[in-house]
């Protein structure tokens, strides 16, 4: 899936305030909504799919009523930024709570110290820019190691130099007691043994999303809506099968700070060899880094799992359209895969060959927030050992956890045969000295 | 007829037991940095193995002090003398009750089977340890000493080694049963006077 031709919803949030059409510069700063950060009434929210427009009039969006917003007050109210305001976009990504990061979702708004340490209410109650801190509004965070797709200042690329990290403020000897912990943190990140897992505060975020199977209707030609007892939707005829899940134990991958994307340009290769996602499946982001890389360490992640249209004979992902006039094409109107591939690709510029299958797909998420107190981060155990949680990541040799199997063999062996070998000798030792016994 | 020497110092005696304490105690942690099982944690075990092995580095300093100090180290000179007799007299003599073919006196305290086993002990195996440890222990520090190999050989070496220390460990200690007692050998260890036939 992707904001192209999908761009009046998308852009919600991505930069493209007031996006009219192709030609939209979004390296402008005057298009970035500087209120949606600034606002600190909580009353300007945007207006799904009104192209990044708030609502100016009272508009109905899936059943719920978005009131006009009173552009006046909130431009008197303009604040500094807040949770709030930041998780607006960010705990929202992907439509709706929690869905798209599983370390970012409203139960950071009142977060407990066991959800998060820095953002704990009763606690530090961090703001997200105490860390994020702004310079000549650029935020510093991650960086990509090639702006988002279509050379659209989307993200908020940042050199080295000013990347944010835990160590910004925590230094790299963060232990005392231990001084084996401080060893760690050339090779592993201070996230993974500080959060054991992600979204704690009682939000489910997204695991798995299966669009081959959008499209059934009911008898009557119906939307087909399935929820489990959280709410969590588990089918919608719009948007397939998906599966949900809380309290989850991240995955681990060696990770530099930089990923590649794959591109809706880019081809499938025949059999994604990358070793991180089972064989036939396709990375959507690709991890860089691994043991031999200096500047990798072990990092804890989200995968996202799903199965996405893709186009076999050219071997591209497709953009499908999915909003529109029903008649049109879009797929959440029409149903029909090959049409709203054949408008969507057109509106992309990108061949489609008017055949469609699906891939699955796996996208990593960073997991960096929701630290837990001090007392859950991970023990040795669980790390060195055979089953541990790195038990998947090789070439390295991890203590505890790799051996080499004919070595320990031939160890305990020798040890068996030695002990039966003493076993024997004692016993003739003392037959012996028995029968002299008797015969003296 | 039977008479008492006196073969075993107190800085012998001393060394000796805390050598085997520590060796021990570090061969149980070590297996469990292993991976072989689980008795006092991981965090302890390594914790601990640690500070067993810098310990021992210690007292080995002592030790060759001692031993170069004393002149006691004549006694791991290695030889060759009869030893297929007594590698015999502990595969078959032993059975029939045989004396011992090796003479012990305070100029020589260990048979040649024994000075050679120990001289191995002390200048191959125990060494190659010792190196192999603070190796491990001072991986961090590698990259500033310009190493760019990886922790596995270290980690295979120093567990082939703790293996081999293993087996020593028992065949030494079943070894101690074969004086005039079961218990007199250990028990010469303890009080430094050992019994001898003339
Ligand atoms: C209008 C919606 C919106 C608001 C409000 C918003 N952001 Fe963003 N932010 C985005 C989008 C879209 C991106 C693009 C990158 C992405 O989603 O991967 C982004 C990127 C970022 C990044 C770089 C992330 C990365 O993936 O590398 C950080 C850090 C960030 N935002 C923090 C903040 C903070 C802190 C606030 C509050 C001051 C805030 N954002 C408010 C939409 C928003
Ligand atoms: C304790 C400090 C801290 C606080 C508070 C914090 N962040 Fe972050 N955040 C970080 C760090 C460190 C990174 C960089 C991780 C990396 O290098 O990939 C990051 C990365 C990000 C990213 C990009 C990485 C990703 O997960 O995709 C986003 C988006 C983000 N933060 C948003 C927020 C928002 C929104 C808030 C407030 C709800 C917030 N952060 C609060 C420390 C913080
Ligand atoms: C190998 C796992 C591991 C890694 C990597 C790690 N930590 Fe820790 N950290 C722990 C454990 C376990 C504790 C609790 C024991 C302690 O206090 O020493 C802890 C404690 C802490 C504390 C509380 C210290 C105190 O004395 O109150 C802070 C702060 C901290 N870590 C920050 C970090 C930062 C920042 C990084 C990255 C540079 C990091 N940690 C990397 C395991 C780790
Ligand atoms: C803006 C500065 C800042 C950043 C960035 C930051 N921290 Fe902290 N962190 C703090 C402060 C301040 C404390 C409280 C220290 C105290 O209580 O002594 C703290 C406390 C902690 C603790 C101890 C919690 C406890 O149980 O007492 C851990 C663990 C920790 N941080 C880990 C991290 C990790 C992991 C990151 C990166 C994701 C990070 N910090 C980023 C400022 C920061
Ligand atoms: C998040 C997983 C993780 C946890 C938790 C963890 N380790 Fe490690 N540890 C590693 C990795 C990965 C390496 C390998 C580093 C390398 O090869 O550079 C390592 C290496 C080591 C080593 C050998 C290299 C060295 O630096 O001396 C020791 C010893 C060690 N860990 C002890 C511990 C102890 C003790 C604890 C608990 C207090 C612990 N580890 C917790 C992942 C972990």
């Amino acid at each position: 899936m992707s904001p192209q031709s999908n761009w009046c919803r998308c852009t919600s949030c991505h930069v493209g305030y007031g996006w009219k059409d192709k030609d939209f510069d979004f390296a402008s700063s005057e298009n970035v909504d500087c209120l949606v950060c600034h606002d600190s009434t909580g009353t300007y929210r945007k207006f799904p799919t009104a192209c990044g427009e708030p609502a100016y009039e009272e508009k109905k969006f899936g059943g719920k009523v978005f009131k006009p917003v009173d552009l006046r007050t909130v431009a008197r109210n303009v604040g500094s930024t807040s949770r709030t305001t930041c998780g607006r976009c960010h705990f929202y990504g992907g439509g709706g709570d929690g869905v798209k990061h599983g370390d970012l979702d409203s139960s950071l708004l009142k977060a407990s110290k066991a959800l998060d340490v820095h953002m704990d209410v009763k606690g530090l109650n961090y703001s997200c820019t105490t860390c994020h801190v702004t310079k000549a509004h650029q935020i510093s965070g991650r960086i990509y190691s090639q702006p988002a797709p279509n050379k659209h200042q989307l993200a908020l690329p940042k050199d080295d130099g000013e990347r944010l990290a835990c160590e910004s403020c925590h230094s790299q000897t963060p232990h005392k007691k231990e001084n084996v912990l401080n060893h760690h943190v050339d090779k592993v990140a201070c996230q993974t043994c500080h959060i054991p897992r992600y979204a704690r505060g009682g939000v489910f975020t997204k695991m798995w999303w299966d669009w081959s199977t959008a499209g059934k209707l009911d008898k009557n030609g119906k939307v087909i809506v399935k929820k489990d007892e959280h709410g969590n939707l588990l089918f919608h005829s719009k948007k397939g099968g998906m599966g949900w899940a809380q309290d989850v134990e991240p995955e681990y991958f060696w990770y530099n700070g930089s990923m590649s994307y794959f591109r809706s340009s880019d081809k499938i290769p025949p059999q994604n060899g990358v070793n991180r996602e089972p064989s036939k499946s396709l990375e959507i982001n690709s991890l860089k880094g691994d043991y031999e890389d200096s500047k990798a360490r072990i990092f804890p992640f989200k995968v996202m799992r799903g199965k996405q249209p893709y186009d076999p004979e050219n071997r591209t992902l497709v953009i499908p359209h999915l909003f529109g006039k029903k008649g049109t094409g879009p797929y959440w109107g029409d149903y029909d895969w090959e049409k709203a591939a054949e408008v969507g690709m057109r509106e992309a510029g990108l061949p489609f060959s008017g055949k469609i299958d699906f891939i699955e797909t796996g996208m990593y998420w960073p997991i960096t927030h929701m630290v837990a107190p001090k007392e859950q981060a991970l023990s040795c155990e669980e790390c060195h050992s055979r089953n541990g949680r790195l038990a998947n990541l090789d070439g390295f040799y991890l203590p505890g956890r790799d051996r080499w199997r004919m070595l320990d063999s031939l160890g305990w062996a020798a040890l068996g045969l030695t002990l039966l070998g003493i076993l024997l000798h004692a016993g003739l030792r003392f037959v012996s000295a028995g029968r002299k016994g008797g015969q003296s | 007829m039977k008479v008492k020497l006196y073969l075993y110092t107190r800085f012998e005696r001393f060394w000796h037991w805390s050598q085997a304490f520590l060796i021990i105690f570090l061969m149980v942690t070590g297996f469990e940095v292993h991976g072989s099982y689980k008795i006092f944690g991981y965090d302890a075990a390594c914790r601990w193995h640690n500070q067993a092995g810098i310990t021992l580095l210690a007292l080995s300093a002592f030790a060759i002090f001692w031993h170069l100090t004393t002149g006691q180290w004549r006694h791991y000179q290695p030889s060759f003398d009869n030893l297929r007799g007594i590698i015999g007299h502990y595969l078959i003599g032993i059975m029939r009750g045989d004396k011992h073919p090796f003479h012990k006196s305070e100029e020589r305290k260990l048979n040649p089977l024994q000075s050679l086993s120990y001289l191995f002990l002390k200048v191959v195996i125990l060494p190659l340890q010792l190196v192999s440890g603070l190796l491990y222990y001072y991986y961090n520090e590698w990259i500033n000493w310009g190493i760019t190999a990886r922790l596995d050989g270290v980690a295979f070496l120093h567990t082939a080694v703790g293996f081999v220390l293993l087996l020593f460990l028992v065949v030494h200690i079943y070894l101690t049963t074969t004086g005039g007692t079961l218990l007199s050998y250990t028990k010469s260890m303890f009080t430094g006077w050992e019994e001898v036939e003339e």
